[in-house]
């Protein structure tokens, strides 16, 4: 089995978010980047799996500048066979999707795997796109993923429940929790990481659907105002008189 | 101006689908293309909200996003709609990226308000935590409209319902179950939604919850470690990693506020935190606080609502 899994990187979850340039440009000053944990938990991780029981190849694409090669090798280290940066600025989900599709086109990979979006911009757009440029079928936040023969059978979120179903290979696959625990990994994948291939391409010619102009942050929350224990009918009455929302 | 709203009316038609006609019929005249067996008087409910127009494919039940994708063309195409609509859902979250690929029109992602005066939309970023205004760069646009985003206008108009062919092609993705929790309100959906994590101990003390959203009508939801530890069912999880929601009230009761937690609600407009720890950081997100066991002050919160609800 040939498997390609996307990985992005993202700020870790406890990064504070501030902006620059006149608050058109996200502030990298003392960001750690990590990888897009959907990705490295669930999608990566499955493909691992899949690769240990089915024989294979695991493929790692990122779509990035040569800094991100630090989250890259990461992924390496959890053990990826080898890795493909395709060397461009990820402006927008078309964009990305686009530069991974015209990469897999003549590889044959039976799976795609992504994660099921990144915790930046929580687009979840780039995994569909690679899907129809690739006109390949696409099954979105999967928790559960088997292969038998040339199907997939997968158990996904749907509308607040659960859907299972089937698919033919080649598919593309966004993976949420439940597809896979996460690893750890130990020092002999970080030093056999350091030695795997790690191939950059140049991007394709490709359009901008979309770009973000600037960003806001939420408006200020006013102090909390604290209600005692005793008295619910008070918090009852303000829910209703001055937030309104009962 | 005309714009083309997909609505899946599969499971029925609901607020979110009154919200993105709404949303529709602002920009411009408003055509709704669905698909499911639902029944002509919830689709002749939409044209309260504003649609002109439905067009319906009513033997379209289990599509697969690629059969979507193509009725959603085909529906654009026939209407000549410059600007598409989206209810942010599990379906659109499928849908709206293909047919942005097919029609080469740009996405806007989870949009929380109408345009503004330069035409950029409005989108949520790095789990809420600040907001990006998108342009988008291309004749079409496809937006993706994010579940109480905007309050659903009914004008009292009607629309005519007309039976359309999906010319979908055939399913590639097999539709073999569908559990959907029963008689619940939908979480995305929920306006009102009672929460609790840790701190309630164990699954068998979620009575307490149970009864608070029972009484208030709202959905209930749970911290990560609850549904880890399968208290609770892993599709009220919220969060980070959870589903992220934006309920007008959002009641949270055991539950510390840690940040992963707060990016699955902090879209929502009112805050109420119970915990026995004034120093629980979820305090500092909230609206209205109480220090207190959820033990005893959950009871006490549904006494009250109940005589609230009596007398009103
Ligand atoms: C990458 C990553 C992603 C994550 N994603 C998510 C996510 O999506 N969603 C999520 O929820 N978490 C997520 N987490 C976990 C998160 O960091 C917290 O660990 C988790 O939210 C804590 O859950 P909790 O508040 O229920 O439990 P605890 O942190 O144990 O808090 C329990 C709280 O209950 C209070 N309490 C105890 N007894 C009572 C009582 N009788 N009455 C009232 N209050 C009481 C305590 O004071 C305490 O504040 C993630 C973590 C990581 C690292
Ligand atoms: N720059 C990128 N390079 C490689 N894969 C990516 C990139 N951006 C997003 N992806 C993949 O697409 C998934 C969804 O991303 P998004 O649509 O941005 O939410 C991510 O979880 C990754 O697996």
């Amino acid at each position: 089995m040939k498997i390609l899994v996307g990985i992005s990187k993202s700020p870790d979850t406890t990064s504070k978010i501030a902006f620059t340039d006149n608050s058109t440009k996200f502030d990298e000053n003392g960001v750690q980047y990590i990888v897009n944990p959907y990705d490295e938990w669930y999608a990566l991780v499955r493909a691992l799996e899949l690769k240990e029981t089915l024989g294979g190849t695991v493929t790692i694409v990122t779509v990035g500048a040569a800094a991100d090669e630090a989250v890259i090798r990461k992924a390496l280290a959890i053990g990826a066979d080898e890795a493909v940066r395709i060397d461009a600025d990820p402006k927008d989900a078309y964009y990305t999707a686009v530069q991974i599709a015209e990469y897999a086109k003549e590889k044959g990979f039976d799976l795609i795997l992504t994660g099921k979006e990144t915790i930046n911009y929580n687009g979840s757009q780039v995994a569909g796109m690679i899907a129809e440029s690739l006109d390949m079928p696409f099954v979105s936040l999967a928790t559960k993923l088997d292969v038998n023969g040339s199907t997939l059978k997968l158990e996904k979120e749907y509308l607040g429940g659960i859907q299972e179903v089937e698919v033919g290979l080649p598919a593309v696959v966004s993976c949420a929790k439940g597809m896979a625990e996460q690893r750890i990994p130990n020092m002999r994948g970080i030093m056999a990481a350091r030695t795997k291939p790690l191939t950059v391409i140049p991007a394709a010619q490709v359009d901008e659907l979309i770009s973000f102009t600037g960003y806001t942050m939420p408006p200020a929350k006013s102090a909390v105002k604290m209600i005692s224990p005793d008295n619910m009918d008070e918090l009852v009455s303000l829910l209703h008189n001055e937030a309104k929302v009962i | 101006m005309s714009v083309l709203v997909y609505i899946n009316g599969v499971h029925g038609i609901g607020k979110n689908a009154f919200e993105a006609v709404t949303y529709g019929k602002k920009l411009g005249d408003v055509t709704v293309v669905t698909n499911g067996n639902v029944d002509d008087a919830a689709l002749a409910k939409l044209g309260e909200y504003g649609a002109s127009k439905i067009l319906v494919d009513k033997s379209l039940n289990n599509a697969d996003d690629q059969q979507l994708t193509k009725m959603i063309e085909n529906a654009a195409n026939q209407t000549g709609a410059s600007t598409i609509v989206f209810v942010h859902d599990h379906i659109a979250k499928n849908v709206a990226p293909r047919l942005s690929v097919r029609l080469k029109a740009g996405l806007v992602s989870g949009a929380i308000a109408l345009p503004d005066g330069d035409g950029t939309i409005k989108v949520n970023v790095f789990s809420g935590k600040a907001f990006g205004s998108v342009k988008v760069n291309t004749a079409k646009k496809i937006i993706s409209l994010l579940p109480n985003s905007i309050q659903p206008e009914n004008n009292g108009g009607s629309a005519a319902v007309e039976s359309f062919s999906a010319n979908a092609g055939d399913t590639k993705v097999k539709v073999l179950a569908t559990k959907q929790p029963e008689g619940d309100i939908p979480l995305p959906e929920a306006d009102l939604v009672v929460s609790a994590g840790r701190g309630l101990k164990g699954p068998e003390n979620w009575g307490i919850v149970e009864d608070l959203a029972k009484a208030l009508g709202a959905a209930t939801a749970c911290s990560r470690p609850v549904s880890d530890a399968d208290w609770r069912p892993h599709h009220e999880h919220v969060g980070q990693t959870g589903i992220a929601i934006r309920p007008n009230l959002y009641i949270a009761a055991g539950i510390s506020g840690a940040i992963q937690h707060l990016a699955g609600v902090n879209g929502s407009k009112t805050i109420v935190v119970i915990n026995t720890d004034p120093e629980a950081p979820f305090f500092k997100a909230a609206d209205y606080g109480v220090v207190g066991d959820a033990f005893e002050v959950l009871p006490r919160l549904t006494e009250a609502v109940k005589k609230f609800k009596a007398s009103h």
